[in-house]
């Protein structure tokens, strides 16, 4: 059996599910933030499917975009889970909703 | 000089731009008043230049129209600034240009020192300006527009001391009097014009009127066209029923008086009629309407005049009922001595309201003729030419209101009938009486002043133009002799005015069926009439002040009916101002504006409040939620991007 580029695109399509489950459903800020990363890897993963399915170089290229950014993005975001912790005393996004009317 | 005619409207113009916009820095009363009645003066000149150049043509060839630039041109509606010089307008205009250089010069003196010498100046010529526009244009629109300018400084001028008390308000009130009732009049002027319009389709004069005569009009579209145009009349000149704002109209300074609201402006309405006469001619209905209301309003405001004490009062209630003479002229198919009477009476009524200032003036502002008496000595000129303009007004030959007035009764007997003579003549009476007890308790008897004022004649520069009005007012009648008296001539007044109303006498088809003898007997008993009531009124006052007071006793209901003018301002006030007053406060006011639009906004702004009060809870600050819509909206998308295509 070989393996073919439907089956990436499923596994990167179980991999996205998992994680907009994950942001949509757990409390914990640093779960929901993992689920992000999944969501993002899931994402790499069909671009780099396609990358080698169509032979050429294009989606590498973006991978390697998408993980500095990735970075980037957990350094903010854990920076902003920190100081959210020193001020409310927990990570629960549901106890978090000041930003509202 | 005719072509240059266009220079006596555009150098009030200037004249009122000068003094207008420089006026407050000039400072100089001087060169304010030279300016002012100098601008006056070469208008007057050219006028006369005009004139005669006029009288050197042939008749037939008597108008000339001259066109400066095209004022609006939309599909067929072709107005131009074009002023039509002919023997109407000639007439009209010698009197504004004549008799306003007059007043101008006269006011220099009258005005001396007063704060706003110049505005004053600068408003007199802009009203010039207006009037001259009125009689010279060769089109509806053009008059209209000098129709609302004269009615605008009408106001202005009314108002000039603005800060003074008047009666029972301020000058401020009787000059938005005067304007607010005009506006009625000019509403229906306004009617009038479009009716022309959708008639005729054309507002200029020659081509209005030469359709007249040539289109199939029915004879109720002539009626209301000569209705509403006469609507407008009524509000200018001052007649049943608009006439309640002239008496007001006296808060203005007294050349103003003199000028606007005795000698010209008020004329406005007779000239209009005159100009329209074939319009008028074709209406018979109106026509008659029109002497109805001009011997009443004559008959109504000459009894008014009788009883009332301040001096302008009396004067204004004179040019009330002088004015609805010149009317019942017009009424009875008598333009031609309708328009006599114009000229007549701006001589003599200007003369008599710039004496009334020269009274004033050297009685420190007091206008009860009660504290008035024995002026004659302290004044000498002014009681002259003052007896000279209230024997012309009785109507006692040789001077000028005798042939002007008895033309008008001998017409409106010959036309009318032996009722309008009547009270015609009743009226003349009573004219006689008033004017001569006004003279009498102002320049006979015993002096009834304090010790606190010393009455003094006025300078020159205000007794020479009286005297140049009183010289006009004694002569004046002599170019209208009647043919009775001239013979073979005939009256050259009505020689020179013929061409203008030819068409509309001949569709009236009046024939003199009257002998002379009938006019010479009624002139005759006119003038005894007029005679006895001056006989009577020195009788009266002078002789036997107390018949007076004896007589308005016993009369106490009529007097006081009189004393407050028939209650038409109280009537109007409780018919037509108190219920718009009440209405406005209750209905538009607290009901329409307050409830109805105030609720349309402020019910708007607390129907998006609670909208949004409730739709803001949507927004829970729990990000999830944000997160789970973001994601139902993006496969929504999704799926519709999919499946359609």
């Amino acid at each position: 059996m070989t393996v073919t580029i439907e089956h990436y695109l499923l596994l990167s399509a179980f991999l996205f599910s998992v994680g907009v489950t994950g942001v949509l459903t757990r409390r914990n800020a640093i779960v929901v933030f993992m689920s992000i990363e999944l969501m993002l890897n899931s994402a790499n993963l069909t671009l780099v499917a396609f990358s080698s399915y169509l032979g050429n170089s294009i989606g590498h290229l973006f991978v390697f975009f998408v993980m500095t950014v990735a970075a980037a993005e957990a350094a903010v975001g854990l920076a902003i889970i920190i100081a959210l912790f020193r001020l409310k005393l927990t990570t629960n996004i549901d106890e978090i909703n000041i930003l509202k009317w | 000089m005719i072509q240059l005619i266009y220079l006596t409207v555009v150098l009030p113009l200037i004249g009122f731009l000068i003094n207008g916009i420089f006026g407050s820095k000039i400072k100089n009363e001087k060169l304010i008043g030279l300016i002012g009645s100098g601008v006056i003066g070469i208008s007057f000149l050219i006028t006369v230049g005009a004139f005669f150049e006029t009288l050197a043509l042939p008749v037939d060839d008597r108008q000339t129209i001259v066109t400066l630039f095209t004022w609006m041109n939309v599909g067929s509606l072709d107005v131009s600034f074009a002023y039509q010089v002919d023997q109407l307008s000639l007439v009209m205009a010698l009197i504004v240009t004549g008799v306003g250089f007059i007043i101008h010069v006269y006011s220099i003196g009258y005005m001396h020192g007063d704060k706003s010498f110049w505005r004053f100046f600068a408003y007199m010529n802009l009203f010039i300006f207006a009037m001259m526009n009125l009689i010279l244009a060769d089109n509806f629109v053009l008059l209209f527009l000098g129709w609302e300018g004269v009615g605008l400084c009408s106001y202005l001028l009314i108002g000039f001391w603005y800060d003074r008390k008047f009666e029972k308000s301020t000058t401020a009130d009787a000059a938005k009097k005067a304007f607010i009732v005009n506006r009625i009049g000019d509403f229906g002027f306004l009617l009038g014009m479009f009716l022309i319009y959708l008639t005729f389709e054309s507002l200029n004069f020659n081509e209005v009127f030469s359709r007249a005569t040539t289109f199939a009009v029915p004879e109720h579209i002539f009626g209301f066209i000569a209705l509403f145009l006469f609507i407008g009349a009524t509000g200018k000149s001052a007649q049943i029923p608009l006439f309640v704002w002239l008496p007001d109209a006296m808060a203005g300074p007294t050349p103003v008086s003199a000028l606007i609201h005795a000698a010209t402006m008020v004329t406005a309405g007779v000239y209009m009629v005159a100009r329209a006469s074939i319009i008028f001619a074709s209406a018979p209905a109106i026509m008659m309407v029109i002497a109805v209301i001009g011997i009443l309003t004559a008959f109504f405001a000459a009894t008014i005049g009788i009883v009332q004490n301040d001096i302008k009062k009396v004067l204004a209630y004179s040019t009330v009922s002088q004015l609805g003479y010149m009317f019942l002229a017009m009424g009875v198919g008598a333009f031609t001595a309708g328009i006599f009477h114009v000229m007549t009476h701006a001589f003599f009524k200007a003369l008599l309201f710039l004496g009334a200032g020269s009274v004033i003036h050297a009685m420190h502002e007091e206008q009860d003729i009660q504290k008035y008496g024995g002026l004659k000595k302290h004044m000498p000129h002014t009681y002259i030419v003052f007896l000279i303009a209230a024997i012309a007004i009785s109507g006692i030959p040789p001077l000028a209101g005798f042939f002007s007035k008895d033309e008008i009764l001998w017409y409106s007997y010959a036309n009318g009938g032996l009722i309008f003579w009547i009270l015609g003549a009743g009226t003349a009476m009573i004219t006689a009486f008033y004017m001569f007890r006004l003279y009498i308790l102002t320049f006979e008897g015993k002096e009834r002043f304090g010790h606190d004022k010393h009455p003094h004649e006025s300078p020159k520069i205000m007794t020479v133009p009286l005297m140049v009005l009183a010289l006009l007012s004694v002569i004046g009648g002599f170019i209208g002799i009647p043919e009775i008296f001239s013979g073979e001539h005939g009256n050259r007044f009505h020689n020179w005015l013929a061409p203008i109303f030819k068409d509309a006498e001949r569709k009236l088809a009046l024939f003199g069926t009257h002998s002379h003898t009938e006019e010479l007997i009624l002139m005759t008993l006119s003038v005894i009439g007029a005679a006895a009531a001056i006989w009577f009124a020195r009788y009266v006052y002078l002789k036997k002040p107390s018949i007076a007071s004896n007589t308005a006793a016993k009369f106490r209901g009529v007097y006081n009916l009189l004393w407050n003018k028939y209650f038409v301002d109280e009537a109007y006030d409780a018919a037509i101002v108190d219920p718009i007053v009440k209405s406005s406060r209750t209905v538009l006011w607290k009901f329409t504006d307050n409830k109805i639009i105030d609720g349309l906004i402020n019910g708007t702004a607390s129907l998006i409040e609670t909208l949004s009060s409730n739709i803001r809870k949507i927004q829970t600050g729990i990000a999830q939620l944000y997160a789970l819509v973001m994601i139902l909206g993006i496969a929504a998308a999704l799926f519709w991007i999919i499946f359609s295509l």
